[in-house]
């Protein structure tokens, strides 16, 4: 423990021992996980690794059976969702989750980090500093032209993209997206990436991908799960040759 | 639904006119004080429609209660008028003079003291407002702080409205069991039976229900507002963007009830009792029809909705009162099969390109683009 707390100082996020059993069955199983400051960590894995489960417990959505995940000094798993968003962390879900009957501003307004209590939602005004970061953001995720457009009509890659926009306008400083590319096309995956590359000036990422020409692009370091547990972990180049991780995984 | 003005788009201010005239002038000089009171007790049911729109259409949050809170500030309200009716001289032949009649019949034999505060009128006000949402807020945190939504919160809701009625009418010493509270006379002296009573009452009534539906306006076209069409749609995306969902939930919540509650008050100031059968399980689901019928989007049409499905009710049960209730099913049926956006979207599909076209025809290229919001 003594080595952990010291550890935790230079991590943004410090997972220990974290363990979640649904009926019995351990889709994350003593898993201890680190992420530095500005860091892009991909995780990659077999379907039903447990990937999503990580994400879902970091952000409050599912509680731990066991183990504790540190953020800059707080310790998640006995907060409640709003104020781990409030902490700092963003999610992003594994389908593009928006609010299909408003407009791309009304998305990114919603998500402003401003007028967040009942009181502050009836009397939020849609002030100078709101609009101009929303196109900030907007222009960013490559929306601009689209700002006025329902959410609806998007399409599928151009709403990935928003969600991630709901997310940078937030400046958590752990952002984590999940598949964030899964039905993109290739010149939307190029796009991506460099703007992944690009936010991570000032935030950590943990992206969760199977898209390994993707992954290569932005990791800074791979994890590599398999049935709740670190299977593997390290550069993309020693993931790949790793054995046991073309065996469970690459392989096919 | 990008608001363009103050409040309304343009084309919503033609239509806040149009319902403005109709209740205060149109209905007024139209039909007798027999009628014009009748409209007033059907509008009574338009602000239970109005919170239903903020509610099930704004939030997706469906409430089958609620005739709870009708019933409870109809309840305040008629305490305090029962109150007044009820001076030791107008009751001298009981065997408690000074209380109730029916606390009376019941060997009561000294007001109970929770009855105590409604001799005064700003209490009462104050409690038609206050003692509604507040109940409100201990339904909404018990069920949205455990994230109890959709059908098991109607059923809920339901089961709440089933257990007050049961209340009241078994607490009859104390509430005037089945019957309800009547025979209800004066507002401080002021005879509230009188044809004038209930011309000025009307206006009272269709007034503050315009002051509500602009209320309900404001918050709709708010943050708040956007931020309940959110939650429709993708509650945990709202949850993981900083917001505490249930306290929003029970916010809105509680607004819908205390309007529910103003029209409750209404109801018993221009009809002059208040029983059990405006409380429980048919009256709520009633509520809901008057909203869906209207359109559960539309704030307007929530007051068409009211009126209408009430004024075929008082035809219709005259004539058939048995068969009434499957009319009704069947009516929700159909509305919700045919026109899930009832009347509104009826007008919004069909009416307003009509107008549109012939607008068009009559005159050069229109001035101004018509930016229609899909929704
Ligand atoms: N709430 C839950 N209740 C029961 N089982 C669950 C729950 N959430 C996840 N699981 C199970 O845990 C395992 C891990 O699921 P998870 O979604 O984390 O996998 P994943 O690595 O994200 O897979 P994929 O690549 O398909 O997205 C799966 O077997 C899943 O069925
Ligand atoms: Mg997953």
């Amino acid at each position: 423990m003594q080595v952990n707390e010291q550890l935790s100082k230079d991590f943004i996020l410090s997972i220990d021992s974290l363990t979640v059993s649904f009926d019995g069955f351990k889709a994350v199983n003593d898993l201890s996980l680190y992420v530095d400051e500005n860091e892009i960590r991909v995780i990659i894995g077999p379907n039903g690794a447990g990937k999503t489960t990580v994400l879902d417990l970091i952000c409050g959505r599912t509680k731990a059976t066991s183990g504790s995940i540190r953020f800059d000094g707080l310790e998640l798993t006995k907060m409640r969702e709003h104020e781990i968003v409030h902490a700092g962390v963003g999610r992003k879900f594994q389908n593009p989750s928006i609010y299909e009957d408003l407009t791309v501003f009304e998305n990114l307004e919603l998500s402003f980090p401003k007028g967040r209590s009942v009181f502050g939602a009836l009397t939020f005004r849609r002030d100078r500093e709101v609009i101009e970061r929303v196109e900030e953001v907007a222009e960013m995720i490559f929306l601009k032209d689209h700002l006025h457009t329902d959410a609806a009509i998007l399409s599928h890659g151009q709403k990935q993209w928003l969600e991630i926009g709901m997310l940078l306008i937030q400046k958590p400083r752990l952002l984590m997206l999940d598949e964030p590319v899964a039905g993109m096309s290739v010149a939307e995956r190029i796009k991506t990436a460099e703007l992944l590359n690009t936010i991570t000036r000032n935030q950590s990422v943990i992206v969760i991908e199977h898209d390994m020409k993707f992954v290569e692009d932005i990791a800074h370091r791979v994890t590599v799960l398999h049935q709740g547990k670190v299977l593997s972990e390290g550069s993309m180049e020693r993931v790949k040759h790793d054995p046991r991780v073309v065996e469970v995984y690459l392989g096919h | 639904m990008p608001a363009a003005g103050f409040l309304f788009s343009k084309k919503e201010w033609l239509y806040f006119t149009i319902l403005a005239a109709l209740l205060l002038v149109v209905m007024p000089l139209a039909v007798d004080v027999f009628r014009l009171n009748l409209i007033g007790k059907y509008l009574t049911y338009a602000f239970v429609a109005i919170g239903l729109v903020l509610l099930w259409g704004g939030g997706g949050i469906l409430s089958l209660g609620q005739g709870i809170f009708f019933g409870l500030g109809g309840y305040c309200m008629a305490m305090f008028l029962k109150l007044e009716a009820s001076t030791p001289a107008a009751t001298k032949i009981q065997s408690t003079p000074g209380i109730p009649d029916f606390m009376d019949w019941n060997q009561i034999t000294a007001l109970p003291s929770w009855w105590q505060p409604f001799y005064s009128l700003t209490f009462t006000i104050v409690a038609i407002i206050l003692v509604p949402s507040f109940f409100a807020f201990v339904i909404g945190a018990a069920m949205f702080k455990r994230r109890v939504g959709g059908v098991y919160f109607a059923i809920i809701t339901q089961a709440v409205a089933a257990i007050l009625t049961i209340l009241i009418i078994g607490q009859q010493g104390y509430t005037g069991g089945v019957n309800g509270i009547t025979d209800l006379r004066t507002l401080h002296g002021w005879d509230i039976r009188t044809d004038s009573a209930k011309l000025i009452l009307y206006f009272v009534n269709a007034l503050l229900l315009i002051g509500v539906l602009l209320l309900a306006q404001s918050v709709r076209i708010s943050k708040f507002g956007r931020l309940l069409i959110a939650m429709r749609d993708r509650e945990d995306r709202v949850r993981f963007s900083g917001y505490d969902v249930a306290n929003f939930k029970i916010f809105i919540f509680c607004l819908a009830a205390a309007i529910s509650a103003i029209g409750g008050a209404m109801f018993t100031l221009q009809v002059g009792f208040m029983s059990p059968s405006f409380v429980g399980i048919v009256p709520s689901i009633e509520m809901v029809i008057f909203a869906a019928v209207g359109g559960r989007l539309s704030l307007f049409g929530a007051i068409y909705g009211a009126l209408l499905v009430n004024a075929a009710k008082t035809t219709f049960s005259e004539s058939f009162p048995e068969l009434w209730l499957f009319a009704m099913g069947g009516l929700f049926i159909a509305v919700v099969m045919a026109f899930p956006f009832g009347l509104a979207g009826v007008v919004k599909d069909h009416v307003e390109p009509f107008f549109a076209k012939a607008l068009a025809r009559f005159s050069k290229p229109s001035p101004e683009p018509q930016p229609q919001a899909a929704e």
